[in-house]
């Protein structure tokens, strides 16, 4: 069976099956939905309009036995950046979606009234019901709900009421292996799927598998790959203490964002550390290490569970993590693991809904560290949709318009994550380079910077940083395609099998004959079709850069600033 | 002289997670690493006073100096 386009209609309420043009065949992931939104939207248009159109995609290797394949592909116009966007998560869809066949869903049109819709999709195609029960409910009670209507096993991609509120950082939630979440969260495409009318998306696989072309050279390189990835001690690491591990060595190198970006370093980092995060779980009885997609052999994820040792969250990663604690200065994990589960249920991203509580608390809408009263707006506000709600779940650039505050960390209006781009120069390339707005994932110089993963390079000087980002931007994006899970980049950087067999299993998929070479060319055209429409979309390279204050205010305990001219960042697109 | 060091990660597990140590004047980063039994392969990351350094820098009276196993995230 072949893949196919899975295409819906939201305005006359029409499914298809196409073939997928000989264009889209070598793609998947970020590449297949940058490309189909560059092919089939019109640049300029509203992303929550007609003629934006929501694209989800698994990953080249989604669905087969390939380790930390999982990774599921969403794609738009962004509400909250204006820009292309592409967000990635795992969970349990991106396999069900390529065993069933389908290369990629489009969603297209709008429709005329406010009735809601699921969709349920199967090898057979897309079946559209209208939905009453599960409008204004949270993303677990619709877990709940498909379950039930359908079978356990089923993969579900939903929005929570800030997506059917059409807030600007609303994210797409993925199920994982529990019935808990992953998230696609960046750039607001949850407000997309609402803007579609669809408040979830129910994923029935069957009995179908992927097809492998070669399967015994596929089995072999699998083995090659998969060892390399966990003999890597990173991966180690990650599975002990999480991507939160980060928290002690990002605040040691002074690149700590705090108190809305205004410290690099935070007094109270040992509370809120991997290191501290993981004896709380252990003590609790939770399990620190824990995979997003049945398959992923680093398992950076977690249960964590309250002090009754009952379930709280899980998947709770470094950049949530220092956003709500750091930055808004709350140094209490359990604090925090509330937070995360309410924007889990709701469904909003905890990037940028982290960075908007900081720049509300400078512009003195609440106080530093009063997790109470973040909570409460939360579930009471944003939650609920109202004014106030609405200002902080539509990003931290809203809030700062809205209540005059200057030290507003975006780029393209994008709320900056985890990471001091003064203090750490290479990320801040990234940030203000990427196709997507401010987005750490897009080029993780902090590998090299401060992990000394992949080389080294000195975070407080300029030197080779363009170029850092640049292939690392390039590299990444042709990762997004292939449905990995970017932590297998660790191994990538360091362990030579590591990325030839990765190409070993592309060939053996589909029987073809890339060479590394080809992935490189790859991710260079993909992030060339992204800036192609961020151009088209009417941005131009005054857009790539930071904001003022990052030049203005030294940032302890380096008292450094961003001091990148607007001529060598424009380089970034040199090739 | 005195120098503050902190340890990270597993690097805690049976030892400390910050100390204020004696040392003889001209001792090197690489030197502490070896008196805590750790092997200088699983290091990943040194930071003296925030700023990376390597086993051959030598320390100063007052010095902060982290020392990280090979880790990541994202
Ligand atoms: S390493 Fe973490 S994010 Fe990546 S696939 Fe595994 S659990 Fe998911």
């Amino acid at each position: 069976m072949a893949d196919m386009i899975f295409r819906v209609n939201m305005s006359d309420l029409s499914t298809t099956l196409e073939d997928v043009p000989a264009d889209w065949a070598g793609h998947g992931g970020r590449g297949l939905t940058s490309t189909i939104i560059a092919a089939e939207v019109p640049p300029t248009c509203h992303p929550l309009g007609p003629n934006n159109k929501l694209v989800i995609a698994p990953g080249l290797l989604s669905g087969t036995a390939a380790a930390n394949s999982g990774r599921i592909s969403c794609g738009a116009k962004s509400p909250l950046t204006g820009t292309i966007k592409e967000s990635n998560a795992g969970g349990t869809s991106a396999q069900a979606l390529a065993k069933m066949g389908c290369k990629a869903l489009i969603i297209e049109g709008e429709p005329k009234d406010d009735t809601w819709y699921t969709l349920r999709l199967t090898s057979e195609g897309v079946t559209i019901e209208k939905e009453e029960e599960l409008i204004g409910k949270g993303n677990f009670a619709v877990v709940d709900a498909l379950e039930k209507r359908n079978t356990e096993s089923i993969g579900v991609i939903s929005i929570g009421q800030c997506g059917e509120m059409q807030m600007a950082s609303a994210n797409i939630s993925i199920k994982d292996p529990d019935s808990h979440f992953r998230s696609c969260g960046r750039g607001g495409l949850g407000a997309v799927m609402g803007s579609k009318k669809i408040k979830a998306i129910a994923l029935d696989a069957g009995d179908n598998k992927v097809e492998i072309a070669d399967i015994d050279a596929f089995r072999a390189a699998n083995k090659i790959f998969a060892k390399a990835l966990v003999d890597h001690p990173v991966s180690q690491a990650l599975g002990t203490y999480g991507s939160n591990v980060l928290v002690n060595i990002i605040n040691e190198s002074g690149g700590f964002p705090t108190r809305n970006f205004t410290q690099g370093q935070y007094e109270d980092h040992e509370q809120i550390s991997g290191e501290t995060m993981h004896d709380i779980i252990v003590e609790r009885g939770g399990k620190p290490k824990h995979g997003c997609h049945k398959g992923c052999v680093i398992q950076c994820s977690q249960i964590y569970n309250d002090a009754k040792g009952k379930y709280k969250t899980s998947g709770m990663e470094y950049e949530s993590i220092w956003g709500l604690g750091a930055d808004c200065t709350v140094n209490n994990l359990d604090d925090i693991a509330e937070m995360d589960s309410i924007m889990d249920d709701i469904g909003i991203d905890s990037i940028e809904t982290a960075v908007a509580f900081a720049v509300a608390m400078d512009g003195g809408l609440l106080d530093f560290g009063d997790a109470n009263e973040m909570i409460r707006i939360l579930r009471d506000e944003i939650g609920k949709g109202t004014p106030l709600g609405r200002v902080i779940g539509s990003g931290a650039g809203n809030v700062g318009r809205t209540y005059g505050v200057t030290r507003v960390p975006v780029v393209k209006n994008q709320g900056i994550p985890a990471y001091d781009p003064r203090a750490i120069k290479g990320i801040g390339i990234t940030y203000a380079t990427s196709t997507q707005g401010a987005d750490h994932t897009m080029g993780y110089t902090i590998a090299t910077e401060i992990l000394a993963v992949g080389g080294k390079a000195d975070p407080l000087s300029k030197e080779g940083q363009v170029e850092l980002s640049r292939n690392l931007q390039i590299a990444t994006a042709a990762i997004d395609s292939t449905g990995m899970c970017l932590f297998i980049a660790f191994a990538a950087l360091d362990d030579g099998a590591c990325l030839p067999a990765l190409i070993d299993m592309l060939n053996a998929r589909f029987g073809i004959a890339l060479t590394a070479d080809d992935v490189t060319n790859l991710g260079m055209s993909i992030l060339k079709t992204e800036h192609a429409f961020n151009l088209a979309a009417g941005f131009t390279n005054k857009d790539d850069r930071l904001p003022e204050f990052f030049s203005l205010e030294p940032i302890p305990p380096h008292n450094a600033v961003w001091d990148f001219t607007d001529d060598e960042i424009d380089t970034f697109w040199d090739f | 002289m005195q120098v503050q060091v902190k340890l990270f990660a597993f690097f805690r597990e049976g030892r400390f997670i910050k100390e204020d140590r004696e040392l003889a004047n001209g001792t090197t980063a690489g030197e502490v690493v070896d008196s805590l039994d750790i092997d200088r392969e699983e290091v990943g990351v040194l930071m003296l006073n925030s700023k990376h350094c390597q086993f051959e820098t030598i320390l100063q009276d007052g010095d902060v100096y982290a020392i990280f196993p090979v880790i990541g995230g994202g």
